[in-house]
């Protein structure tokens, strides 16, 4: 019973030591004393410190079925395995922000431990500036949403249960990676407005910016498939993207944190871009800011919000104000002593690269402004309208298109000069090659020439072959081993990360062009025709789980003779909320999946959907493939050795490295 | 121009901003109904028990109309509570899209909260309405007016906020 108090006056000691955080390095950076800035990294460490023996015991009550804590008898029930007790923690508006404190004190932990070669003034700013975000963070959450608050003295005896859409594998791990990778981006924001606050941003700041950038950015691509994943399977309609606000909420950040890694690049090694890259590090923040006022707020509505308060809202969007306008207005004052390089030519690298990174920027705004409109027109006072999937699919997939063409050549392109002659030679074939390829693999797998299908798979090939060419041209001749080690992992990762975005790309148009679906009623002993494929009911059951009940039917899948599959689609009934969930049953095959969800029931039988969803797990491989891309480029020696070099003159670590 | 460029971003933001905070004080569920302050619909509905009427004539306010239908999962979740206002608030059905053997199959089970049930199967009278989905609660005056409407799922939350200040005498 008072083991949670010691969390909570954990929680409030947190919150001490990051507004010290937020301050006293700060005023030591102006006035030079050298101790205040050094107290930069003790109190990033005791932030964590206290962050996470707040969480571990709320996760200790969670797992103790402690229900004189409001928020654990609102999410948690006795009844539940461990494994969901303990992510029930992050299943609520509550517990996601304390999960969010947590990742945000470790990356800033994180941060104190391996700057270590940076100059003292920066790293005290770039810590006290996430100090300021953990302040946010730590009094919203205290002040409108605090975990720890108490039932007592009417302790209920079980808990209300948990929402049971968030029942679920893909919760466990679903929000700890996306926030992992929003609040990653906190990191080159503080990176960026410390510089600017100095006014030094030059090829080292994002050469130290850049592994924490990739970082950030492979942990929401992770995140955000595991979303999707999840959706696919657990909200048993068989779709994988929705175009929801919340989803949009997490794809406006990835997208300018693409920009953001690229961009990064090219300030690196040819120094341009510098007042560009600073504003995209502070936008992807503000971006994923942005993302958890929409959602928290209830603001708009979707089928994600499931915590919605205008006084919660009206809190973060204060804090808003403060860090985007803060951010912003320092951006306004000292960009333009950032020094520009002049525009260059747009068929060198960096012009590919400033494309790029200018579709994504646009497509987020696109995107920013299909979620915001309803919200709009509501403003003025122009009725209610609601923006769907059309809209989003007619302007995001033309500019994918755009941009996979450029992607495909961009690794080619030498460095500030145009060379059209030496790229049209090596990509002439592969463009006759992946139209080929469009149409021959459309027309063979679904017997008709869908437009855009054709143009992705195309593009598939296009952007494949665009990678391994270079790769090709960079590593022929002698040892191409040896040639390979020295192009350095964040080579590597550039190619295995563009092949990931080739893999989805081929996912998507398939599955997009070529999606079988068919609702159909069936009966004990019916059998349905979709494709080549029979489904035949063989039986009907109530099966019991530890907290539901549930109507299971067994599906077995026939290819003429053969019998392919037995999938166990199931409609639970959850019993303390009462609440009904579909398990869709799901036979995995590498070319795609067979995809049976039950619908309602019918007198006698069950309403039965049934789906062949071609390749739709090459959108998972091809995701993991860019995380995995992403991961890679990490393990570039660069980032290190020089890192090492700045402080140890005599290269120790440069040649455990090197 | 020049440098005013890069005050761009933040001015952006700060409409935005303004935008947001003009957001807030929206509720993203109150649809504006046709029907706001206007007397029921006139419109003759068979009912489930089999009488016909109009909500016009029938309904005896204060009281709340609830539109709901068995194939609405939503409406699985708010039925404890509607069983539980049944008590103390008179509430008459509007059986949305449905058919007649479900509803009443499900009104067996779950427990029957309403006066009556008018049985759109069609959905006119949920035209008339202004119906967009289901559950939906209208609350009827004791004039015989809409006084608003409630999307959703209606339950301890949202009968405190929004409908208890028109039931003094009710204790929930």
């Amino acid at each position: 019973m008072l083991v949670p108090e010691f969390g909570h006056i954990a929680f409030w000691l947190g919150f001490g030591l990051a507004v010290s955080l937020a301050i006293i390095p700060q005023i030591g950076s102006y006035a030079g004393w050298r101790s205040w800035m050094s107290a930069s990294i003790g109190l990033a460490h005791g932030v964590f410190l206290f962050s996470t023996i707040a969480f571990v015991v709320l996760l200790y009550a969670f797992l103790t079925d402690d229900f004189s804590v409001a928020y654990i008898a609102k999410q948690s029930n006795t009844a539940m395995p461990w494994y969901f007790k303990a992510s029930a923690l992050w299943g609520g508006h509550e517990g996601s922000l304390m999960l969010w404190i947590w990742v945000l004190a470790l990356w800033t932990s994180l941060v104190a431990a391996l700057s270590t070669n940076l100059p003292l003034v920066l790293r005290a700013r770039i810590l006290a500036v996430l100090g300021i975000i953990c302040v946010g963070f730590f009094s919203f959450t205290g002040v409108t949403s605090n975990p720890f608050e108490r039932t007592l003295p009417n302790v209920p005896a079980d808990g209300a249960d948990l929402n049971p859409l968030l029942q679920d594998v893909g919760l466990i791990f679903h929000p700890p990676l996306l926030y992992v990778g929003y609040v990653g981006f906190a990191v080159a924001f503080a990176f960026a407005v410390a510089a600017l606050q100095g006014g030094r941003l030059d090829a080292a700041w994002a050469r130290w910016t850049r592994p924490w950038t990739t970082a950030a950015w492979a942990f929401l691509t992770l995140g955000i498939a595991l979303g999707s994943w999840w959706a696919y399977y657990e909200l048993g309609w068989g779709g994988w993207w929705f175009w929801d606000p919340v989803e949009n909420a997490s794809l406006m950040p990835w997208l300018v944190g693409t920009a953001l890694v690229h961009s990064l690049a090219v300030t690196e090694k040819r120094g341009n871009f510098r007042a560009w890259t600073v504003l995209l590090a502070i936008s992807a923040f503000c971006l994923s800011l942005l993302g958890t006022f929409l959602v928290r707020s209830g603001i708009l509505t979707s089928v994600h919000s499931f915590a919605s308060d205008p006084e919660r809202g009206r809190f973060i969007l204060y804090f808003l104000a403060i860090v985007i306008g803060g951010s912003l207005s320092l951006y306004a004052v000292r960009a333009g002593q950032l020094k520009a390089m002049g525009t260059p030519h747009w068929f060198s690298r960096e012009g590919f690269l400033l494309s790029n990174n200018l579709l994504l920027v646009v497509s987020a705004t696109m995107i920013l402004l299909g979620t915001l409109y309803p919200l709009i027109i509501d403003a003025l006072g122009m009725g209610r309208v609601s923006v769907g999937p059309p809209y989003f699919n007619a302007l995001f997939v033309p500019m994918a298109v755009v941009m996979f063409v450029f992607m495909g050549i961009g690794p080619l392109a030498p460095w500030s000069r145009p060379d059209s002659g030496w790229i049209w030679r090596q990509m002439r074939f592969v463009l006759g090659i992946s139209l080929v390829v469009g149409v021959a693999v459309s027309w063979a797998w679904g017997g008709a020439l869908p437009f855009w299908t054709v143009a992705g798979i195309a593009c598939a090939i296009w952007l494949a072959a665009g990678s391994l060419i270079d790769l090709y041209h960079k590593t022929r001749g002698n040892r191409p081993i040896a040639r390979l080690q020295r192009l350095g992992a964040g080579y590597i990762g550039m190619v295995i990360a563009h092949l990931g975005v080739a893999v989805v790309t081929f996912g998507v148009a398939m599955v997009s062009g070529f999606v079988q679906e068919r609702d159909v009623r069936m009966a004990l002993g019916d059998s349905h025709t979709l494709d080549v494929y029979e489904f035949r009911m063989t039986s009907l059951d109530v099966v019991n789980g530890p907290n539901w009940v549930a109507d299971q039917a067994t599906i077995e899948i026939f290819k003429g003779e053969d019998r392919v599959a037995t999938v166990t689609p199931q409609k639970r009934k959850y019993t303390v909320s009462g609440q009904i969930m579909t398990e869709a049953g799901i036979h995995n095959r590498w070319d795609g999946d067979l995809f049976v969800a039950m619908g309602e029931p019918l007198e006698g039988a069950w309403g039965i959907r049934l789906r062949i969803k071609p390749f739709i797990n090459f959108l998972w491989l091809g995701s993991i493939l860019m995380a995995l891309g992403g991961a890679v480029a990490l393990f570039d020696p660069r980032y290190r050795t020089r890192f090492a070099r700045q402080t140890q003159p005599s290269g120790a670590a440069g040649a455990v490295h090197g | 121009m020049g440098k005013w460029i890069y005050a761009l971003p933040v001015a952006l933001a700060l409409g935005l901003g303004l935008l947001f905070n003009k957001g807030l004080s929206l509720d993203p569920q109150a649809m504006p109904s046709a029907l706001i302050d206007q007397p029921l619909p006139s419109l003759v509905v068979e009912q489930l028990q089999g009488d016909s009427s109009s909500p016009r004539d029938a309904v005896q306010g204060p009281a709340l109309i609830n539109v709901w239908a068995t194939w609405c999962i939503s409406c699985v979740v708010e039925h404890p509570f509607l069983v539980t206002l049944s008590e103390q608030v008179p509430i008459y059905g509007l059986n949305y899209k449905d058919s007649d053997a479900k509803a009443a199959q499900w009104l067996l089970e779950k427990g029957d909260p309403y006066v009556l049930n008018w049985a759109d199967r069609s959905g006119d009278l949920g035209l008339e309405f202004g119906v967009t989905g289901a559950p939906e609660t209208y609350l009827v005056s004791a004039t015989g007016q809409i006084v608003f409407r409630h999307q959703g799922v209606i339950d301890q939350r949202v009968w405190d906020q929004k409908f208890a200040p028109y039931f003094p005498e009710v204790s929930l």
